[in-house]
């Protein structure tokens, strides 16, 4: 990973991706955890959705991939060269 | 006691003589003035005071409740956190213009009368476009020029409906208002365009992130936070904020995702938080004031720390825009860290400062039956996560490495970086000490299981949906360019718009002209074809030829009477 290393020749432990790898499947795990928590929480809210198993979770999943993808779409309409307003 | 005069002076009156300290001492005015009017503060009890009279008004420059103190402690700590901050700047148009404007902002939330209010009003919108034209390029002045349009124009609405409300009910106090009472419609728009209401919102992503490393940071604190206490003050309760401040929290984001300038991202994420501050007041329960007014304190704080931890990495790399950095955190570990604080702050992560205010609103709104705006705020929520919590770190900090290598930060933004982060997490972590200073009594208890268990699972959800839209290359990439808003109505629709009047309008005067040159032409050519030097009308005629035409007529005349 030559290209990734510090000029001044440091490598830090993020610099291989094996770590990167290993960051990211234990938040699956603490991902898989949480929801799996959810069964032992008492919910007060008023709100019936609120009840269903991992709502929060689905809620919070559902809601960044539809962010993002009607984002990526918005740029088609949206976007314009960075100099757009100067020319 | 006569003594009694608005904090907001001592920074205005610091601001106005600092041109006359030596070079070296006045960046430390900005440090040391906040500190002499908070000593102040603590002196004062509760009241009306400052009782001015004028042109036979009656003003309270001086009102000191639960309200406007809270504000005042939380805008003299911005301003003395803002003033470490920029202690290595020698620009005394930012020294002069940042006291008054922190001043300004000072005596508004302390002003009893909308006449008072007016004036320190004005007085932000004109110290405060200082900061955006102290960047000194083009793209700044001319988006400081927007900045001071709108500002100004949101002081000329305030000036109307107060003059209206002062017609109609003979009071100037600034006091919760009637929607439908004379006046305060307008009032509430021009609240509404310095809280960046929906459509009144552009000012704020386009001139925040023009404006100098230390300028933002101070901009972030002040105006839209005056503009969520004046509408705590004055429209706590009106049902129409409770839409307007969801559609504020969601439609941002959207943006947010897509924008490269991270500052700009921020803008949009300030945005979005004022939003959850406007449905508090909206709903308008003991307790979602109390969130509303809370969430402003702690935005102040980890905004602040967000603008500050993307102002050092401007000064030290000369850029923000996520298209060009990555992998920061090599060089700049403290300010990332710093960054990450902020980052924890505002998506509401348990312990830290969001986590305690942000669901003070949200309970109010559940609590209301609020369905609607409930599932909007908890979007929004999620949203404020991926861009303002994750994608402001991950794009400058970590990300792929941009080969870039730059110096920490200095010490004093380090410094100034961490006073507000120890504030966040203060905030987060003693939730009970904080709630005192709320303006009514809070019996709320932020940490329970379901909400504890609720939070972090929607958190760590929204960043498991980052993390595989990343890994699998749908994530849209940083990518330079411009996103149109609603400044594009007045930026490009409006100027070609204005620009083919006007190039109408002048065809228009050239074909009439032309005509009417043409017109005289033949006028003037006619004449001068019949009566000029040589016309038919002009000429001279012999003797001899007048003699025989009249020979000619009198024998016709012979010969007609003769038949």
């Amino acid at each position: 990973m030559a290209d990734r290393s510090d000029p001044h020749g440091k490598t830090y432990w993020l610099d291989d991706p094996r770590n990167v790898d290993r960051l990211v499947h234990g938040f699956y795990v603490i991902c898989g955890l949480l929801v799996a928590i959810d069964i032992f929480v008492p919910k007060h809210g008023p709100f019936a959705i609120e009840h269903i198993y991992g709502f929060y979770g689905i809620f919070g999943f559902v809601a960044c991939v539809a962010l993002v993808l009607i984002a990526k779409q918005l740029r088609r309409i949206l976007m314009r060269p960075e100099d757009y307003y100067d020319r | 006691m006569i003594a009694e005069f608005s904090p907001g002076l001592i920074l205005i009156v610091g601001g106005l003589v600092a041109p006359l300290f030596p070079a070296r001492v006045r960046p430390f005015l900005m440090v040391f003035l906040p500190l002499v009017a908070f000593a102040y503060l603590l002196t004062l009890s509760h009241g009306e005071f400052g009782q001015l009279q004028m042109m036979g008004l009656s003003l309270v420059t001086l009102r000191v409740d639960k309200l406007s103190l809270l504000f005042g402690y939380v805008f003299l700590l911005a301003a003395f956190v803002g003033g470490i901050y920029a202690i290595h700047v020698r620009d005394t148009v930012q020294h002069v213009s940042g006291l008054i404007y922190a001043g300004s902002a000072l005596g508004a939330v302390f002003a009893g009368d909308l006449v008072t209010l007016f004036v320190f009003w004005e007085g932000i919108a004109i110290a405060s476009v200082f900061l955006i034209w102290a960047s000194r390029n083009e793209r700044a002045i001319r988006a400081g020029m927007r900045y001071i349009i709108v500002q100004l124009g949101s002081g000329i609405l305030l000036f109307g409906g107060l003059l209206i409300h002062y017609r109609y009910t003979g009071a100037l106090g600034f006091n919760t208002m009637e929607l439908a009472s004379p006046g305060a419609a307008l009032i509430l728009l021009a609240f509404g365009i310095k809280c960046a209401f929906p459509l009144l919102h552009n000012w704020l992503p386009d001139a925040y992130p023009e404006a100098t490393v230390t300028g933002t940071v101070l901009l972030s604190s002040f105006t839209t936070k005056v503009a969520v206490y004046a509408l705590a003050r004055g429209f706590s309760g009106t049902e129409i904020l409770v839409p307007i401040g969801a559609a504020m929290t969601a439609f941002p984001i959207f943006y947010a995702v897509i924008e490269n300038d991270l500052r700009r991202v921020l803008a949009y994420s300030l945005n979005n938080q004022l939003g959850f501050m406007v449905v508090g007041i909206g709903i308008g329960t003991e307790l979602a004031v109390n969130g509303a007014v809370a969430h402003a304190f702690a935005d102040i704080l980890f905004k602040g720390l967000l603008f500050m931890s993307m102002g050092a990495v401007l000064f030290r790399v000369g850029t923000v825009k996520g298209s060009e950095l990555g992998g920061l955190y090599k060089s700049m570990p403290w300010t990332a860290g710093f960054c990450l604080v902020g980052a924890a702050s505002i998506s509401a992560f348990p312990l830290f400062s969001g986590f305690v205010t942000k669901s003070m609103i949200i309970t109010a709104a559940m609590e209301g039956g609020y369905f609607w705006t409930w599932i909007v705020l908890l979007f929004a929520s999620a949203g404020v996560f991926h861009h303002a919590g994750i994608k402001i770190p991950y794009f400058a900090f970590f990300a792929h490495d941009s080969g870039k290598r730059c110096r920490e930060a200095p010490g004093h933004m380090l410094v100034a970086m961490a006073i507000a982060a120890t504030g966040c997490i203060g905030i987060g972590s003693l939730p009970w000490l904080f709630y005192q200073l709320l303006p009514f009594k809070a019996d709320y208890m932020p940490y329970s299981s379901d909400h504890v268990v609720g939070q972090v699972q929607l958190l760590f959800l929204s960043a498991l949906a980052f993390t595989l839209l990343m890994r699998t290359g749908i994530y849209p990439p940083e990518l330079r360019s411009t996103n149109l808003d609603s400044d594009w109505l007045y930026r490009r629709l409006g100027r070609t718009v204005a620009l083919s009047i006007g190039e109408g309008a002048g065809a228009l005067w050239n074909s009439c002209a032309s005509a009417l040159i043409q017109c005289s032409r033949s006028l003037f050519g006619g004449l001068k074809r019949y009566h000029g030097s040589g016309g038919v009308l002009a000429r001279t005629w012999a003797t001899g030829s007048m003699a025989f035409w009249a020979t000619l007529m009198l024998a016709a005349y012979l010969i007609l009477t003769h038949l």
